[in-house]
């Protein structure tokens, strides 16, 4: 019999096992003898932030090239607030950099997001460019070029400093990425989350149907500009430094690809791009940073052509041959 | 004061005349196919490779390579086309994006392996190099050579396109491709036309601007912004509009340069925002 619509939609929301195999993954991880916790910390932060960009592109559907924007705010109000606020306290400076962040997403989505196609690509860029033309003329403030030194942060609940193995920075943004997921995972599942599937497939006949679209696409953006925001912070107050880069063309254009390569709209592929990115990049940038250009373009190329729904869009068509083999 | 007022009218109308010949192929296809084809730039660096190389290796002189450049860059553009570019064209936005990002990264790794990470030094003739005396005053000789050069350019495609059955069938496209199809119009095959001639244009722009954009591996990312900017801004679609919008992009970024060299970049995408928030088409494309 089928599953009547409501219950389908319930079913959607029911936790599968599945789901907790990258939590299973990540906690492991920080148990082998090997493991290269800075890495994994960076892997987690950058899953933060393309989880947050997924809210946006993956499931609402706007296509932005300037997302290090609210990444770039929240790091530098997290190591600002730290290097001239004496704001050592590493949680409280987490929300207010997500608040800061967030704040800054509904200024902007409501500046950029009446606009469309070639016009709101240029305007999501132009955002994050001016943004960094700024952090780096108020040198006196952020360090311009050389970037933000000399922030100190606090032990974590005051009991984990932040250590030289990153051991505290791992377990404190994988904390902080399952408290995200939780949130990103609620608001997918929800009627709101529906609703932005809806606007992603047909705004107009979502907003014929009554649909508050520019509203709810400002929400989204802001929540999402908020997380992005948070994964900021946490480099900052991990690295405990924040250069430029966090604002740059190249950081919008990492964190894209990373969720593209996953595979967008299902909240995990976030996950897989960045690892999957990060760990490439790391090895192919050890033989030649020009390897790792190429590697790196071939993919994007091949995922448009061969695989649109990324790596994980491969393993559901893995897993349906299989299936359908059995049967 | 006058002096250097009309200096930087006159740098900014050469950097013009680069950026609409670089950037004019972009807004056609974009305009025609809706494709977002970030990676054109790259077709402008290879036109600038292409020179330097048929300079340096082959020994030709500067204004020969020119029609070479052409070519070399318009043959390569029409394999891309047909064999990468043509799958995608009924693909989303974000796809095309994504996409052509990847052909950038893929050209900038080509590029740093065959002629090495540097900016290529590229030596001008003699003739034009130094000043020519305009009777009032003064002007660099690359930058008159350029604005000639460019505005000859321009007087073609113009004509072209007014006067040419092909420039009446580009603007037929244009306008609406599925009614050009339905008067027995071929706009694939039109398509691959504009595509290359585009694209070669960009080539020849990118040779001919070779000393004020220097031919460096990450030319199609650095550059990306402005021909973008002037095609978002012009028009897409529209060949009148990249050109006032380069117009002014060429003079502001010059101006901004020489008066407030900390803020210029900044000013000009406050100026670039203002535009697109007052016309999100562009100044000459319709909705």
């Amino acid at each position: 019999m089928a599953l009547h619509p409501i219950d389908h939609f319930a079913a959607g929301h029911r936790l599968r096992p599945i789901e907790l195999l990258p939590w299973a993954l990540a906690v492991g991880y920080f148990f082998l003898p090997n493991a290269n916790l800075p890495l994994g910390t960076e892997i987690l932060i950058w899953a933060l932030f393309a989880l947050s960009l997924d809210l946006v592109l993956g499931y609402t559907g706007i296509v932005s090239l300037g997302h290090a924007a609210f990444f770039g705010i929240g790091a530098y109000a997290a190591g600002l607030a730290a290097r001239w606020l004496g704001w050592t306290e590493p949680i409280s400076a987490l929300l207010f950099a997500g608040l800061v962040a967030g704040a800054a997403g509904i200024v902007s989505g409501m500046i950029v997001l009446r606009t469309h196609g070639l016009t709101l690509l240029m305007l999501t860029m132009a955002v994050a460019v001016m943004l960094k033309e700024i952090a780096n003329k108020l040198g006196w403030l952020t360090g311009g070029a050389d970037g933000l030194q000399g922030i100190v942060i606090d032990p974590v609940l005051g009991l984990y400093r932040f250590d030289m193995f990153g051991r505290t920075s791992y377990v404190y943004a994988l904390v902080v990425l399952f408290l995200a997921w939780i949130v990103a995972r609620r608001i997918v599942h929800s009627p709101f989350g529906r609703g932005l599937v809806g606007i992603r497939e047909n705004a107009t006949r979502m907003s014929a149907i009554g649909s508050p679209v520019m509203r709810r696409m400002v929400t989204v953006y802001a929540i999402s500009a908020a997380l992005a925001g948070v994964a900021g912070a946490l480099l900052a107050q991990s690295t405990r430094y924040v250069t430029l880069n966090v604002l740059s063309l190249e950081y919008s254009g990492d964190v894209l690809i990373m969720l593209v390569l996953g595979g967008m709209g299902r909240l995990y592929g976030a996950f897989a791009g960045a690892t999957v990115f990060l760990v490439l990049r790391d090895e192919l940038s050890k033989i030649s940073p020009a390897y790792w250009g190429f590697g790196i373009g071939l993919l994007l190329v091949a995922t448009v052509l061969f695989a649109r729904g990324g790596l994980l869009g491969l393993v559901d068509i893995a897993l349906a041959r299989i299936r359908g083999k059995r049967s | 004061m006058i002096s250097a007022f009309i200096g930087i009218l006159f740098d900014g109308l050469a950097y013009a005349m680069i950026l609409y010949i670089i950037s004019v192929g972009l807004s056609v296809t974009m305009g025609m196919m809706g494709f977002a084809n970030l990676a054109h730039g790259a077709f402008a660096m290879a036109g600038g490779y292409v020179m330097v190389t048929l300079m340096q290796q082959l020994g030709l002189p500067f204004l020969a390579t020119l029609p070479l450049v052409f070519v070399i860059v318009a043959a390569i553009s029409v394999a891309f086309e047909r064999l990468l570019y043509a799958r995608l064209y009924r693909a989303g936005e974000l796809d095309q994006v994504l996409f052509t990002i990847g052909l950038i990264f893929m050209a900038i790794a080509a590029t740093t392996f065959v002629w090495g990470p540097l900016p290529q030094a590229v030596r001008l003739p003699p003739y034009l190099m130094g000043q020519v005396d305009l009777g009032f005053r003064t002007f660099p000789t690359y930058r008159t050579f350029l604005i000639v050069i460019g505005a000859v350019l321009i007087l073609a495609l113009w004509l072209g396109l007014e006067r040419t059955r092909l420039g009446a069938q580009v603007r037929a496209a244009v306008d609406n491709r599925r009614m050009a199809e339905s008067v027995g119009i071929n706009v694939g095959r039109l398509f691959t036309t504009t595509f290359a001639l585009g694209s070669g244009l960009a080539g020849l722009g990118g040779a001919l601007g070779a000393d004020i954009l220097a031919p460096t591996p990450s030319y199609a990312l650095e550059h990306l912004v402005y021909f973008l900017i002037v095609v978002a801004v012009g028009g897409m679609g529209s060949i009148r509009g990249p050109f006032v919008a380069a117009l002014l992009l060429g003079v502001m970024d010059t101006a901004g340069k020489y008066y407030v060299p900390d803020f210029g970049a900044f000013f000009i995408y406050v100026a670039m925002m203002g535009l697109l928030l007052w016309r999100p088409h562009g100044l000459f494309g319709r909705a």
